[in-house]
């Protein structure tokens, strides 16, 4: 629902983070990891986002998102699963004590920069 | 089976609305690592980090003022206000409140709260480009019209979202949700991180449970789905029903970080 505002945060936080040396570059790609239980739609993130990085170094740039999983361990018995529905207890000993381990990200992990005078070569740094 | 429409349309960044911009030509077997022809910079960063660092200097603002500040959210039309109101009757004088109430527009509940002679803050969001819930930022803002010192409670009446406002950290000290015995049972399943973030449910018109096919074993079982050991309080912002057991419970969490 607030997508939009997740859109300009990537592209600022993005922007912020091109090196000094390569200011003018264009960003390729943003590698974004969001997790399950986050309130964020990859999808709507994507439309919101093409319309954000609109005259920025990021116009174009691909938002390559890794979805994480609900992940949660159990302060009983100590064990960890995914869980792909919204019950939060642990399958094991049934316990409704357990603390969420991952699935609540929202980060950006890393960007990818043209390469100067290579455009389109291929190599890997 | 469900199926989910947005795993259907798998996104493609070729799609032949979108501009290609590179070739999947070459470096095939690099894909998913790194894009020919660009360099990876690490960035590492949680999007959210300049909600959540602001959020952290209410937090420490609140904690030298001495003030407990209470996050009250809810889907529209659950009764917040009404709560409020009533709340507000219960603690004050004795307790001295402030409140903060979102909303997009309007300030017909900030007129409503102000009658408790607490002093109230609106913010409508649309000045702050009609956002769906309070960021921090908005609350640092917000907190400038107050006497801090002179405050013991801070209660913020979020926008009526059980989506976004989950999200947003404000500083707050205890999260509460309202759900309404006029809303589906099942909202806890259909919201979960907004039921898994708060640290109390109140099930709020139970006067009206013998006009309505409510079924509160299924809503307080969904709720236990989700967060298990949080303390449900079901009450009756008309009537005050077990309003008693729920500003007694609000009491006790705020003395013990005042005192």
């Amino acid at each position: 629902m607030h997508e939009m505002g997740i859109a300009m945060e990537i592209v600022e936080i993005a922007t912020a983070s091109i090196p000094a040396g390569m200011k003018g570059q264009r960003v390729e790609r943003v590698n974004l990891k969001i997790g399950k239980l986050s309130a964020v739609v990859p999808e709507n993130l994507r439309f919101c986002f093409e319309i954000v990085a609109k005259d920025t170094p990021l116009c174009n740039a691909e938002l390559n998102i890794e979805e994480v999983p609900v992940v949660v361990r159990c302060r009983d018995c100590h064990s960890q699963e995914t869980i792909n529905e919204p019950v939060f207890a642990c399958r094991k000993c049934s316990s409704g004590s357990v603390e969420v381990i991952s699935g609540r990200e929202l980060d950006i992990n890393s960007i990818e920069i043209t390469d100067e005078g290579e455009p389109d070569a291929d190599k890997t740094i | 089976m469900l199926i989910k429409l947005y795993k259907i349309q798998q996104y493609n960044h070729h799609k032949t609305f979108q501009k290609p911009f590179h070739s999947h030509t070459r470096n095939d077997a690099g894909r998913g690592n790194i894009k020919a022809g660009t360099r990876k910079i690490k960035v590492v960063r949680r999007v959210l980090d300049v909600n959540d660092a602001i959020a952290q200097q209410n937090r420490e603002l609140f904690a030298k003022k001495g003030v407990f500040v209470i996050n009250v959210m809810s889907s529209p039309g659950s009764g917040k206000t009404a709560i409020l109101e009533k709340a507000l009757s219960y603690l004050m004088p004795k307790i001295k409140c402030a409140v903060i109430v979102g909303d997009i527009c309007t300030s017909n509940d900030a007129d409503r709260l102000a009658v408790s002679g607490a002093p109230v803050v609106q913010v409508n969001t649309d000045a702050f480009g009609g956002d769906c819930h309070l960021a921090a930022h908005v609350i640092k803002t917000a907190v400038n019209n107050f006497e801090l010192e002179d405050i013991d409670l801070l209660i913020v009446e979020n926008l009526g979202n059980l989506v976004c406002p989950a999200e947003f950290d404000i500083g707050e000290d205890l999260r509460v949700v309202v759900l309404s015995v006029t809303e589906g049972e099942d909202k806890p399943v259909k919201y979960p991180l907004m039921f898994r973030v708060c640290d109390a449910t109140l099930l709020n018109k139970i006067d009206l449970l013998p006009h309505l096919d409510y079924d509160r074993q299924a809503a307080v079982k969904y709720i236990r789905q989700v967060h298990s050991d949080m303390p449900i309080f079901e009450i009756s912002a008309k009537t005050e029903a077990g309003f008693g057991p729920w500003i007694d419970w609000l009491k006790q969490k705020i003395s013990r970080k005042l005192n």
